[in-house]
């Protein structure tokens, strides 16, 4: 398949143990297109990652460039990075940060040069130790190579790059909370608009970019638009992480064209665990939508999985086979969502917690078939009645696995408990066996 | 007189200046009082207050939203483990109530020798080597109770220390400098760039 000979491009360094490294990264062509964006007008900088139509790489899948752009009329105060990855099961941000943090500093100084900012902050999750230690001390190394500080490459253009640690908070992957958290509070989404084009970082226009984003800039500078867009589908240009977990033989990071479908996803990674079959999974972290088994040839792009009901999300695919219950699985889910509510929105704050309620007493059996509907009208009352998101992705499971399982749910209610035998879904199963 | 030990106050300073506005040095400066004392004490939260010019009320109300920061004191070695759903499936909740078993707590309790706290976590991205395990934010990456047991010993015996320093203590490189751009002619420079593409802009649209 096509796919096993295509090039890699942010992780093109995944097979050296040193690829942290300042040396490896020059080695290996770093800081070029850096050299190339700063002999380049900003504005052409920022054009050219407009014309490559990055998407963002952070859930949303908005146009990167655009948001570089449109904000040329207010010029940007402060470029702050989203590196605070905790969508349940996405994990290529953690990767990008911990094995090629000099990738993601030279995005990093692309973006600031096109911007026209003095000053960016890389705001990682505080659990990433060693992220934190391998980005401050690549950041260290390129302040003393010359990629960062004052007078770049000895260009006019300045920047310094502080590294923000977080504290363990699902919800400041949202850029409103994240920006909230960067101020010292306590990370609680704002009430948009104003976004933070206009009024971000300390009220003025800031850009927030997920990290898989700008580690993308590099290679968009060095080889130009027309390259990126040759590859993926009409409107998701490029290449991007995928990230496998659950239920597959090799779980793991597969960089590929937009549009790849999870048939030929689960090719590159082994396919289903041996001797099971696919149940449901989700294509972009959990709170997007869940698949089925008949959702598997969906082009893995943007507008592939909206149009089948779904969203394309962070692209972290988890899997489950028929040993999965999905009643289970939902309930861990909203405990998720209970737990990472930060409190602000009643809806959310009490809804995720009555939805746990009754998830649980469904699991055990206790539950009724009124219940469901009750489950639903909560969800009703949920999504969309909040500031932000998590609230939109904490109802997403349970609406789309009572869509496709309904029956499943039903049969806990007849058994008066569980059908599923919960260490057969474990993998510790499989090992054993 | 500074509650912070050694060169933890001149630590602190230098980051404080890093930020345009200074309580955004918030977290990191509690992960400082995290790194000297273990957990949030009253002494290393009225520095914080003092610090970033803030009330400790503030300081406290906000450290309170995050899971990492610690009220209370907790054991040398903080172990996490992840029941997040890839984790579930691979056997996370059965390791963690392994763990209560080899370490003698229950969850959010700390061993009686005060070295080990266990907690139960939601994702912490590694998913591909499932369940996740934790040592003070370092990942461990033991899957199954045999290994686990085996990593607890060797820390328990200080053999990891190089790898995993004691809780509290998150980031141990430092940055080499202060802020570098100069400031003040920023300013000016961005007011010239700005003409200058302005400029460019209209002589495109002639």
């Amino acid at each position: 398949m096509a796919t096993f000979s295509a090039p890699k491009i942010v992780s093109s360094r995944k097979d050296f143990d040193d690829s942290y490294t300042l040396s490896r990264y020059l080695e290996t062509g770093g800081y070029i297109a850096l050299k190339k964006a700063l002999g380049m007008f900003p504005e052409k900088v920022a054009a050219e990652v407009d014309a490559a139509s990055l998407l963002g790489r952070g859930g949303a899948g908005f146009p990167a460039g655009r948001k570089w752009s449109m904000l040329r009329k207010s010029p940007i105060s402060y470029l702050v990075v989203n590196g605070d990855e905790s969508e349940p099961a996405t994990f290529k941000d953690h990767y990008l940060i911990e094995r090629d943090p000099h990738q993601l500093i030279e995005g990093v100084v692309i973006a600031s040069y096109a911007l026209q900012v003095s000053q960016a902050f890389i705001f990682l999750r505080g659990e990433f130790a060693l992220g934190l230690e391998r980005v401050q001390q690549a950041v260290n190394e390129a302040y003393a190579h010359g990629a960062l500080g004052s007078k770049i490459f000895g260009s006019d253009f300045s920047l310094d790059i502080v590294v923000h640690p977080g504290a363990g908070a699902y919800i400041c992957g949202e850029e409103t909370a994240l920006l909230d958290s960067l101020e010292g509070f306590r990370g609680q989404p704002r009430l948009r608009p104003p976004f933070p084009a206009i009024a971000g970082l300390y009220a003025r226009p800031t850009v927030v970019n997920n990290v898989e984003s700008i580690a993308s800039v590099p290679a968009i500078i060095d080889r130009g638009n027309e390259w990126f867009q040759s590859m993926g589908t009409e409107k998701s240009k490029g290449y991007t992480l995928y990230s496998l977990s659950g239920h597959v033989a090799h779980p793991g990071q597969f960089e590929a064209p937009l549009g790849i479908t999870l048939r030929e996803l689960l090719e590159l990674a082994g396919g289903v665990r041996a001797g099971h079959q696919l149940k449901f999974w989700t294509p972009g972290g959990s709170s997007t939508p869940m698949f089925t088994a008949e959702h598997l040839d969906v082009p893995l792009d943007y507008e592939g999985v909206s149009a089948a009901g779904s969203m394309l999300g962070t692209k972290a695919l988890q899997i489950f086979d028929e040993t999965t219950c999905v009643v289970r699985a939902v309930l861990r889910w909203v405990e998720f969502y209970k737990h990472e509510s930060c409190g602000k929105c009643t809806p959310c704050r009490e809804g995720t917690w009555w939805l746990v309620q009754i998830m649980k007493d469904l699991e055990a059996g206790k539950g009724t078939e009124e219940d469901l509907t009750k489950l639903l009208d909560l969800c009703d009352n949920i999504a969309g009645r909040s500031f932000c998101a998590l609230a939109d992705g904490a109802v997403a499971p349970i609406i789309s696995s009572l869509k496709y399982f309904r029956d499943e749910y039903i049969q806990h209610l007849n058994q008066g408990g569980c059908p599923f035998d919960p260490i057969a879904s474990t993998l510790f199963e499989t090992a054993g066996a | 007189m500074s509650h912070f030990q050694n060169d933890l106050r001149k630590r602190a300073e230098d980051l404080v200046v890093l930020y345009p506005v200074k309580r955004s040095a918030m977290l990191p400066l509690l992960h400082l009082v995290q790194e000297q004392d273990g957990y949030l004490s009253e002494e290393g939260i009225t520095e914080v207050a003092e610090l970033v010019g803030t009330s400790e009320a503030e300081v406290r109300g906000t450290a309170a939203f995050y899971d990492m920061f610690h009220l209370e004191p907790v054991g040398k070695y903080v172990v996490g483990i992840c029941t997040n759903i890839a984790c579930l499936l691979a056997g996370g909740e059965e390791l963690l109530e392994h763990a209560t078993k080899k370490l003698g707590c229950a969850v959010g309790g700390t061993s009686s020798d005060g070295l080990f706290t266990l907690e139960e976590t939601e994702c912490l991205a590694d998913c591909d080597i499932a369940p996740v395990v934790q040592v003070n934010h370092r990942y461990v990456r033991t899957t199954t109770p045999d290994a686990f047991d085996a990593m607890i010993e060797e820390v328990r015996d200080g053999k990891r220390e190089s790898e995993i320093p004691p809780h509290g203590t998150l980031i141990r490189v430092r940055r080499s400098s202060g802020l570098q751009a100069p400031r003040e002619e920023i300013a000016t420079q961005r007011a010239s760039a700005q003409a200058a593409r302005e400029a460019r802009a209209a002589k495109e649209q002639n």
